[in-house]
């Protein structure tokens, strides 16, 4: 369970931010990180047991069917991969807590940071490959939110937009290749494809699988020639850059070709095509990265040329590689998180990250000044820095790697991509930070505040922590990972001296000197970069997208041009077309289902649906007639259902009748009262012949489906068997709602009741200062009114009545599990009765007696409801299992009681609360409109002989 | 019988369609009510019709109509009361807002014209 709480924590804590954002920033944040910090404990308690070189799971059955489980596992691997994800989250939320700006939606933020937080937490501790594939592509779906966080920008929705087509359209190749490889393996659960290593590597469909794979890895950690994306994505606010760019999102890619090493790789295919995509991405990334002037795009590439790195040094295929690879995978973390977290705090102070407009920033920025050294020297892999640890060893595998027999290739490769390296490395200093200070910065640079700055400066101490003691600080974590994707045990041994015939040692040496070189040369370096032309990856991006997106555009707007009646058109015409095809090309024999006699009376209420439903075509232009003939079709509904063995629906059906005229009659009351004449004769015509396509199908389609026996069996027959010794009830219907398909019943009542908040919440938005407001305060009514607005008649009429109609609720309610009734009737029936009384006595003298507060009922109805089924768990039963017995008590008949009718008091409650929710929403606009309140129960007492309620107030 | 019931239902649905290709909001909403109306009777009748035998335990008891599709269509009728009240407040509040209850819209929120398409 606990593995699976880790996943599911950050999205838990996906929607605190929103409502913790009204406490303030800091309690935001807190928050957050707290949630962040829990998931981290818990991550760090199951710590020992993997070390020891365990394997913790957690295993939870979901669609077994499919082969898809809710399966988690912890190796190593995991833990380094959750623990830089959780670790950096945690650092990340504190940084953009100072980072970001008053104006920008905090809360937002944060929620779009921990479900991504929580995606990439699910894809490096899941133990099924399909579960892996949702959480990767979930990972896709909150990138794209973070990176176009500001939404004003149009880089950043245009960053956001090219970064999920270009990461989703690998996931959608990698789905392909994961289900290639569940097939061959013949499961999907990563721990047994693991083990099948023989089988994957001499099936015929390994390598289209690999190659799927790697798509999806290629294009999530920007490999060539899918990198474009990366730099494009730095529009995003920075600590999105440095979440994103140094420990999650892209690393994505590396942890499943790592994940998948075990199986995949070893063979030449794997060799050449990681291994080289690999080197080509390192060393030409580097080479862009050295002519950026935007500190963001410089440290763009530079990720692109490290995941290079990385890539390659997997693609090798040696245990020996694959450790190194986990290595650098912890220290690029560390110093590339904290070189953005600086590009952004250079950022903010100065208010540009162009190099051009920088310098001198030594003296005025110190802290920041050192935090950068650090990182870029380690950057650099300048001794004794993790980075240098690091590369030395990269060096060391290449040398000692042949690319096509070719054996120094490799190591000449590596080492001018480490030249590079060294050389934007030292760039980013130099330019940024050393040389005179200047009089023309944006805003006058000053180190920021604590806040902003502990963050990095935490992640540059382990940068040197790590570096003067990698045997202690960091070989345990790369020995536990480097196991888990070798599948060997792996005890790696880190020194900084590897002896002066090391070729390492060279290679470095050249590098360093290099690099130093092309530094001196930059300038003149520049302007031939500048001079050559390069193909534009944005460009050439936007040239295959955008004539889609204008065909796409093209078809959506001559289809959806704004207009409803369009839409509707459409929709009717290509729903008929579809069926009549499907009529077409069946077989249409006549029903063989005994057709039931007619007698009179039914044909009566039959006539009457019918002259109502064609008196509201031709007389829809007068509003309040149309009302009437809708209240006659619905009743003639209901009493149908009553005739057809109906009873509950017939009940359900006059209730909702009811609650749904007095609703629009009150909204009419601010619609104009007639439908003005304005479509053309054609266009009626044309209407007409759609409507009776649509009502002839349906009819023909009624008039088959009713003249035929089933074609399966239903399980009606289950329901009615098990109705009475299963469910306790014996109204098949009410078990059923409340019983058999509670699940179902339960969700409806949430909708039911967001739609009675989503009315209030358009209400409120409606009473606010705006021009709906103003047509309120200045409402004229357009209709003569009643002088006796509350008759003494009805008063006291429905006065009496209450104590009853409320009487009639209670009975229906009670003896909804065996006879007609139940909780949604019930409901409908005592909101009915209280409408009555607002009906009778006025919206606001009612409202100040009666205190219970409607959207209390709605939450009442929906917690008792999952109260009730949550109670079966501590039965060990599953949600919503219902239990009954009889009890007998003196001087009552034995009586049963069931939990099903706590759960149906959940929904009458729920029912009531939503109904009396909507009306009374109606009721407030119309006090808004100028509705005076009366201050006695009726206007005119006759006993007194006068008018009453003179001093109204508005 | 069944041809009646059919035939109903067939009736409803045709007002109903028409009735949303008006371009006010209310007869738009009515539409909808009716079509609600149909596609409900619809669902009842795919259990196929009966008469005297409700889905209640009784001795002697000639059988039970499907109950079932009964269950489905009685959330189905609640759930529908709630959205033709959103789609009410909605109307409500466009007319309010906007001061005309015509329902095509341009992209700029201006009302597109009512001649034949």
């Amino acid at each position: 369970m606990s593995l699976a709480l880790i996943a599911a924590l950050p999205f838990l804590g996906a929607l605190l931010p929103g409502l913790m954002i009204r406490a303030g920033k800091n309690a935001c944040a807190m928050v957050t990180g707290s949630v962040t910090a829990l998931a981290l404990l818990m991550l760090g308690l199951n710590a020992p047991a993997v070390l020891r070189g365990e394997v913790v799971q957690t295993r939870i059955e979901w669609i077994p069917s499919l082969g898809l489980n809710a399966n988690f596992f912890l190796d190593g691997l995991g833990l380094l991969f959750a623990g830089l994800i959780l670790g950096i989250g945690l650092l990340i939320i504190l940084y953009a807590r100072f980072y970001l700006a008053k104006s920008d939606p905090m809360g937002q933020f944060y929620t779009y940071l921990m479900l991504f937080q929580g995606a990439m937490v699910g894809i490096v501790l899941s133990d099924n490959i399909l579960l892996l594939l949702v959480f990767w592509e979930l990972t896709s779906l909150s990138s794209f939110l973070l990176i176009g966080y500001w939404k004003h920008l149009p880089e950043g929705r245009q960053g956001a937009r090219m970064a999920l087509t270009v990461t989703g359209g690998g996931g959608l190749a990698m789905i392909a290749g994961m289900l290639i490889l569940g097939n061959i393996v013949g499961s999907y659960d990563l721990s047994v494809i693991l083990e099948n290593k023989d089988a994957i590597q001499s099936s015929d469909w390994y390598l289209p699988a690999l190659i799927l794979i790697l798509l999806g890895a290629f294009t999530k950690s920007a490999q060539f020639p899918f990198h474009f994306w990366l730099p494009h994505a730095m529009a995003a606010p920075t600590p999105v850059s440095a979440y994103l760019h140094s420990a999650t999102m892209v690393k994505a890619g590396l942890f499943l070709m790592a994940r998948m090493w075990p199986v995949l790789s070893g063979t030449p295919e794997w060799f050449y095509i990681v291994a080289t995509t690999g080197l080509i991405t390192m060393v030409m990334a580097a080479k862009i990265a050295l002519f950026k002037d935007d500190l963001k795009a410089l440290l763009a590439f530079s990720t692109v040329s490290h995941l290079g790195l990385i890539t390659m040094l997997l693609g090798f295929g040696t245990p020996a590689a694959a450790t190194v690879a986990v290595f650098h995978i912890i220290n690029h973390a560390t110093f590339k998180a904290a070189l953005f977290m600086s590009a952004g705090i250079v950022d903010h102070e100065a208010h540009t990250r162009d190099l051009k407009r920088l310098g001198g920033l030594r003296t005025l920025m110190p802290i920041t000044f050192t935090i950068v050294t650090i990182a870029s020297l380690s950057m650099a892999g300048i001794p004794p820095l993790n980075g240098f640890l690091s590369k030395e060893l990269m060096l060391e595998s290449a040398s000692q790697t042949a690319w096509m027999a070719n054996p120094w290739l490799l190591g000449a490769l590596a080492t001018i991509g480490a030249l590079f390296s060294v050389a934007y490395s030292f760039r980013f200093i130099a330019h940024a930070f050393l040389g005179p200070v200047r009089t023309d910065y944006p805003s006058k640079p000053h180190d920021p505040g604590f806040g902003l700055w502990a963050a990095p400066a935490l992640l540059a101490g382990l940068v040197i922590l790590i570096g003067l003691f990698p045997m202690v600080t960091a070989a345990w974590l790369v020995n536990a990972a480097a196991s888990a994707v070798t599948g060997e045990v792996v005890s790696v041994k880190i020194t900084h001296w590897h002896g002066l015939y090391a070729p390492a040692l060279w290679m470095s040496l050249a590098a360093v000197g290099g690099g130093l070189l092309l530094m001196g040369l930059h300038p003149r370096l520049m302007a031939l970069w500048i001079a050559t032309p390069r193909p534009e990856a944005k460009r050439i991006f936007d040239g295959i997208v955008e004539p889609f997106a204008a065909l796409a555009g093209r078809i959506a707007n001559t289809l959806h041009d704004g207009a409803l009646t369009r839409y509707i058109a459409i929709g009717t015409l290509a729903i008929a077309a579809a069926s009549y095809y499907a009529f077409d090309t069946g077989s249409h024999a006549v029903g063989t289902r005994d057709l039931m006699p007619v007698h009179p009376v039914p044909v009566l209420g039959w006539l009457a649906l019918v002259l109502a439903t064609v008196a509201i075509v031709i007389y829809h232009r007068q509003r309040l007639l149309t009302l009437v003939l809708v209240g006659i079709v619905g009743l003639m509904v209901s009493v149908s259902f009553a005739y057809f063995s109906a009873p509950d629906l017939a009940l359900t059906q006059i209730s909702v009748e009811v609650a749904t005229i007095i609703l629009m009659l009150l909204a009419l009351n601010f619609l104009p009262k007639a439908t003005p004449m304005e479509s053309s004769p054609v266009r009626r015509t044309w209407d007409g012949a759609i409507a009776v396509i649509a009502g002839v199908g349906i009819a023909a389609l009624a008039y088959a489906l009713m003249t035929r026996d089933q074609a399966f069996s239903p399980i009606s027959e289950y329901h009615i068997t098990n109705s009475k010794p299963g469910g306790g009830g014996t109204n098949i219907v009410n078990v059923i709602l409340v019983d058999f398909r509670g699940y179902d019943t339960f969700g409806e009542i949430i909708v039911l009741g967001i739609a009675a908040l989503v009315i209030f919440a358009l209400t409120e938005a409606l009473l606010r200062a705006g021009p709906a407001n103003d047509r309120l305060l200045a409402w004229r009514p357009d209709q003569r009114r009643a002088g006796d607005r509350h008759p003494m008649m009805l008063v006291v009429a429905t006065r009496v009545m209450l104590p009853i109609a409320l009487m009639v609720g209670v009975f229906i309610f009670l003896r909804g599990h065996n006879e007609p009734g139940g909780g949604f009737i019930a409901g409908l029936i005592v909101a009915i009765a209280l409408i009555m009384q607002y009906m009778a006595s006025g919206f606001a003298w009612t409202a100040a007696r009666q205190k219970v507060d409607y959207h209390a009922l709605i939450a009442c109805g929906v917690l008792i409801a999952a109260a009730t089924g949550i109670g079966a768990w501590f039965n060990g039963l599953p949600f919503l299992t219902s239990a009954f017995g009889y009890v007998t008590l003196w001087p009552l008949e034995t009586f049963e009681l069931a939990t099903a009718a706590l759960f149906d008091l959940g929904v009458f409650l729920t029912v009531l609360g939503a109904v009396m929710l909507a009306l009374a929403s109606l009721s407030r606009i119309g006090l808004r409109a100028g509705e005076t309140i009366n201050v006695q129960p009726f206007d005119i007492d006759p006993s007194e002989g006068r008018t009453l309620n003179s001093g109204e107030v508005r | 019988m069944e041809a009646l019931v059919a035939s109903a239902i067939g009736m409803m649905t045709a007002a109903g369609v028409y009735l949303m290709l008006r371009q006010r909001t209310f007869p738009v909403i009515v539409g909808l009510t009716l079509l609600t109306y149909a596609v409900n009777v619809f669902i009842f009748t795919s259990g196929r019709l009966a008469t005297n035998m409700p889905a209640i335990y009784g001795e002697g008891a000639p059988g039970y109509a499907d109950p079932l599709p009964q269950a489905l269509v009685l959330t189905a009728i609640v759930i529908s009361f709630g959205m033709t009240a959103v789609i009410v407040m909605m109307a409500l509040g466009a007319f309010l807002e906007s001061g005309h209850d015509k329902v095509d819209m341009n992209d700029d929120d201006t009302p597109v014209d009512g001649g034949p398409r």
